[in-house]
Order: C-alpha cells, then structure tokens, then sequence
C-alpha cells in the first residue's frame, strides 16, 4: 500500500492539501462486442479549498471517473489513492470505512430515504460513522440544514419537500461527517434556474468554509464558469 | 438502537399490510403447529397414563432356561449352559427372588408386585362370561398402578376382606351386576367359587375392562390351583422412559422375559408418532406459506430500494449492514409472529382442552386431551425461525451484493 499526501481535519486551515489523486485510472465498462474504454489512463487530483468542475459531452466517462474517486467502483488499473491509502486495492470493507470518513456525495436524483424525515435523512452518515452522541447528532444536524436554508424543516419527510429543498437536504446529508472530498454528480441537473444557482452558491460557500475539495459534474457551462478549475473530457481523458 | 435496526423498523413499515400479511401467517402457523402438538401429544400421553396404570411399566414373565450341553475333556466331560439354544419356563418360579434382585439391582424400580393370573369362566345372575382373574396383593398392586384412581363404584378397601373382588366396569355391564352383587367364577382346573363384587373399576382401555377381576392373591392361588410361584411381575419405575433398556437389563440379569411399556405397546405408539409428524409436516406447511410470503415482501423491498440501498453504502454501510437491514425484518416479524402465535396457541389449547370429548377404547377421557410441553412452543419457534430466516437471508444476500456504482449510474442514466 503506498502512502500519498495526508489528509488534515476538514475544517482546518489546510487550503491546497491535496485530498485525493488518482494517476493512469483506466476502466471499461460492459461485456462482448459492447465493452467500452471509458477512462484511458486518467491522473487527477483535488486540493482543500478548491472546487472543479469537470465537464465534457455524454459518455465521455465524467460520472464513471467521480464513482471511481468515490470508491463506488473498482478501476481496472491505475491508483487512486485517499487519506494516504491506496484506496484502489483495498477490500470492501477498508472502501466503505474510508467513504464513511472522508467523502460526501450529491447525486442528480437526491436520493432521500423517504421513510426518514429531513434532519434523520442527514443524521444517518452520523449514526453509521458513530462519533457523536445521539443529541450531538440532532444538533449537528439542525445547524447543517439551517445553514442550507431549511432550518424551518427538519422534521418533514421527503415528500414534504420540493425539488430544490430535497437536493439541499442531500447536501447537508453529505456534509454530515465533515468529509474532506465533496464528490457531486450533476448536483443542479434536475433543479430549475433559480433554485440551480441557490445549491450551487450553497455548495460553494460550505467547501469553502470547511476548506473541502469538491469535485462536481456538470453539463452547465455557467456552473462550470464559477468553479476554481475547470476539466473538459473527452473520450476517456482530460483535453 | 443501531443504526440498522432503525432503518430495518421504517424499511419494515413502510410495507406495514405485506408485513402484517406475512406476520398474521407466523402467528397462525406457530398457534396451529402448538395445539395440533398438544392434542396428538395428549392423546399420546393420556394413553400412556393409562397402559401405565393397568399394567406398569414393566412386566416380568416367564424364565429362561439354557440349554445344556455336556463338553468333553481328557476323557470326563462338563457342562455348559447355551444361551443360544434357550427355552421358555412359564411364569415366575420364585417371584419373592427375583423381586429382591430387581429392586436391589435396578435403582429406577420403585416396585414390584407378584401377580397370579388365569382364565376363568364368570356366571352372575344373568349372564356367563370369559374372563381373566389377577391375583394381588392389594398393597403391592396400588404401588404399581393407578388401581385407586380407576375405582368408579364401591370401596377397594373392602378388597382385603374374604372372596372379595374388584371387576372392569365394562366386564360387569356385560354380566349385568353391579357392586354387592356375587358372581361364580370357575378356574380351568374346575375349581369353582363364589365371589361377592366390592368395587369396580375402569382404566378406559376396553381390553382390560371387560375382561379383568382383580382378586387377592390367596383366592387366585386357590381358585387357579396355584400354590406357590407368579404369572407376572408388575412393575412400576420412576423415570419411564428408561423402562425399555430397564427390561432389556433385566432379561440379562434375572433370566427371566422382561418386557416395558414401549416394546408392549409399539404399535400405538407408533400410530401417535405418525399423527405428530403428519401434524406437524401439515402445520408447518403453513409456516412455508408465510415465509414465502416474508421472502416475495422483503425480496420487493430490495428491488424498491436498490438506490436507497446503494446510496447507504456510499454513506459507509458496508455490505454486513445492509445485509444486516434486511435480516432485522426478517427478525422482528419472526419474534412478533412467535410471541403472538405462542400466544394464540396457549388460547385455543385452552379452548380444545374444554370441548366435551367422551373416549373409552384405548383410554378414558371425557375432554379433548391436550398435553402442556415448553417444547410444543420451542420447535414451533424453532421452525417458524428456520423458515422466515432463510426467506429473509436470501433477499439479504441479494441486497448486500449490489454495486452501488452500478445502480447510481443506472439510475442517473
């Protein structure tokens, strides 16, 4: 296992510590005749404090590269290493334990659990990871969706919530343990204008507030204007 | 609560009517499996209560006697008793013997009581009839049966008194006599002589009750022509299910046919096993129902809940906690179904315990049987639990195995 740079407590005033680098990251994807090249070799870092975009036309292998620095799935070569840890060949279990510590996601769909109300919703990466008391928590969970706007609204389920409300719980809910690497997929993809630009400042302001790298998806090129780097893909690489 | 536990409870409501289903099912199986149990099982017992009663736990009876065979050696010869070529010598020669050896000897009789049987012809005032008389000493025989608790008319302690007898209830409805009535009983030798009825008695077994008169042990000798010696050897033993290898011991130890209660009544026995495992497989099969049902509710929830599932594990849940998610539901409606079945089956056990269910044959009853055991509700348990958690580890298995890159891609695509 080789070690890269460590990582510093989020929150710290550590702004240029690289959070995480992948080199020569290659994945195909599909079986047969169908098999793709998606990722040809791909190195990449991310840095405390600094929020990139990547961007490039569909299928360029953008969502496949931010699930492999997400740990959510297996590059077919190539390193990815995290928290000092060489992240792309350890087992399940180090993966998951390294996801539960140190990164955050925002998808284009929310994906709330609609059984748990909205402060429970961003409590569950608290109550896996297990550092705080059960009140810790509750609060923790209160500041977090009062800084996305949504103090009012803690206790309502999903279904309670409109689109642009919904997503801005899945931020808090990806903030919850404090991750170093924000990892965001399309995060205003399904949201209208307005409130677009309302989770995009949101995702801003809290990065850099906590000094966390956030590494977003975006097929928005005003979006992508506003981040600090900007990345085009093209065909498995960066252009 | 664990984090798991707690996603498993809302995962758990949120399909709150195929749960109940599923759950209603357990109850019912556990319940039915219960009383289908107690009621085989208490006919069982009731009729092992009462071959016990009428005729122990074990019977002593004829000896065994070694063939000799005379080996010849430098020129004399000796004598070699071969147990392989054995013959049988009707009845206990020495009863008060073999009584000393067997209490002696084997700690699980408590005791013996010597019996002089026979055939006999009865005449009452209005009717003949075959029958067999038992010779017993009162005070022996109480101690190897329920002889006091089958007396339904007259007063046993009148037994002790002269050419007293104590006849099967059905014996005496067949002769039309009653108690204080005399009868003529005339032995196969020829030897005739009259006997007043004292009491009656009734074990619920047919067999015995219409055919046997207890007598006291003098009178039988008299009337058999009997002067020393026993047909039989009751016993009685204090754990009954070791009787059998009790008697196979004995038959070792005192030369003489020892047969227990299980070996002389294997056929019923038998019967009652089968009507348990047919019960039980029948019932279970209601358990199967509902743990098919638990596995199409929790395999559905899976497909439901492949992103919420996934993005759990993008949060830290490793593949044992979602597997852990889904096996808790399986859990809770398992410890529901069990606890509200085992409920249900104490209810209608009670119930069936109280329906009017006159029996006389093979025993006596006048309420439906039922036998109470801690262990009709733990293999209930046990099966529902076996059942429900195999429907539950599969869709478990299914759903830790998702690759949550897979289906957040699938899903975003």
């Amino acid at each position: 296992m080789s070690t890269g740079t460590p990582i510093q407590p989020a929150g710290a005033s550590s702004s240029g510590a690289v959070v995480i680098r992948c080199e020569c990251l290659e994945r195909y994807l599909g079986e047969g005749t169908g098999r793709t090249h998606v990722l040809r070799g791909v190195t990449f870092e991310a840095r405390r404090g600094e929020v990139t975009a990547i961007v490039g036309p569909s299928g360029c292998g953008k969502s496949t590269l931010l699930y492999q620095l997400g740990l959510l799935d297996r590059p077919d070569g190539g390193r990815i290493v995290i928290a000092g840890k060489e992240a792309s060949s350890a087992n399940d279990d180090e993966r998951t334990a390294l996801r539960a510590d140190h990164i955050g996601f925002v998808f284009q769909f929310h994906f709330l659990l609609p059984e748990f109300s909205a402060a429970e919703n961003v409590m569950l990466p608290m109550r896996k990871l297990g550092r705080l008391t059960g009140p810790q928590m509750r609060d923790r969970a209160r500041e977090l969706l009062t800084a996305v706007g949504l103090g009012e609204k803690t206790g309502r389920l999903p279904s309670q919530l409109s689109g642009g409300e919904q997503q801005r719980v899945a931020i808090a809910r990806a903030l919850a343990n404090e991750p170093a690497l924000l990892l965001a997929d399309e995060p205003t993809g399904n949201l209208d204008v307005t409130n677009s630009n309302l989770v995009f400042a949101l995702l801003l302001r809290l990065a850099k507030e906590k000094g966390q790298a956030v590494v977003l998806v975006t097929h928005n090129p005003e979006i992508a204007q506003r981040c600090d780097r900007t990345m085009p893909m093209r065909d498995g690489l960066f252009v | 609560m664990s984090p798991n536990l707690r996603i498993a409870i809302r995962f758990l409501l949120a399909k709150k009517r195929s749960m109940v289903m599923s759950l209603v099912g357990i109850v019912f199986g556990v319940a039915f499996f219960v009383v289908t149990q107690a009621q085989t099982t208490g006919f069982q017992e009731l009729f092992i209560k009462t071959i016990l009663g009428a005729n122990g736990a074990i019977i002593i009876e004829d000896r065994f006697q070694n063939t000799i065979i005379d080996m010849p050696v430098d020129g004399s010869s000796f004598s070699l008793g071969d147990r392989t070529q054995r013959r049988l010598v009707l009845g206990v020669e020495s009863p008060d013997e073999v009584r000393k050896a067997v209490l002696e000897q084997f700690p699980n009789v408590t005791a013996v009581s010597a019996i002089v049987r026979g055939s006999v012809f009865v005449t009452g005032p209005m009717r003949s009839y075959t029958g067999q008389v038992y010779g017993i000493d009162l005070d022996d025989h109480r101690r190897v049966s329920n002889l006091d608790g089958q007396i339904v008319a007259g007063d046993i302690a009148q037994f002790r008194q002269l050419s007293a007898i104590i006849m099967g209830s059905e014996f005496a409805r067949i002769l039309e006599v009653r108690v204080g009535d005399s009868v003529t009983i005339e032995g196969a030798a020829g030897q005739s002589g009259r006997y007043r009825i004292v009491a009656l008695f009734e074990t619920g077994a047919k067999d015995v009750d219409k055919s046997r008169i207890f007598m006291n042990l003098g009178d039988a000798r008299s009337l058999l022509r009997r002067p020393f010696g026993a047909s039989i050897l009751q016993l009685m033993v204090r754990d009954r299910d070791r009787a059998q290898a009790d008697a196979a011991r004995m038959e070792q130890v005192i030369d003489h046919v020892s047969v227990a209660w299980q070996d002389r009544e294997k056929i019923w026995l038998g019967v009652f096993f089968a009507l348990r495992v047919s019960s039980a497989i029948t019932v279970s099969s209601i358990i199967l129902i509902s743990g098919l049902g638990m596995f199409n509710t929790l395999a559905m929830i899976v497909l439901e809940k492949t992103r919420e599932i996934s993005i759990l594990r993008s949060m830290g849940y490793t593949r044992r906690d979602i597997s852990r998610i889904f096996i808790w539901q399986g859990v809770m409606v398992l410890a529901g179904g069990t606890i509200l079945g085992s409920l249900v089956g104490v209810l209608l056990t009670i119930g069936v315990e109280q329906v009017p269910l006159p029996i006389r044959g093979i025993f006596k009853s006048d309420n439906f049987p039922v036998n109470w055991s801690v262990w009709h509700y733990v293999i209930a348990a046990a099966t529902a639990g076996v059942i429900v958690m195999i429907a539950s580890l599969i869709p478990a298995r299914r759903a830790a195995r998702l690759e949550p890159g897979d289906v957040i891609r699938g899903t975003a695509s």
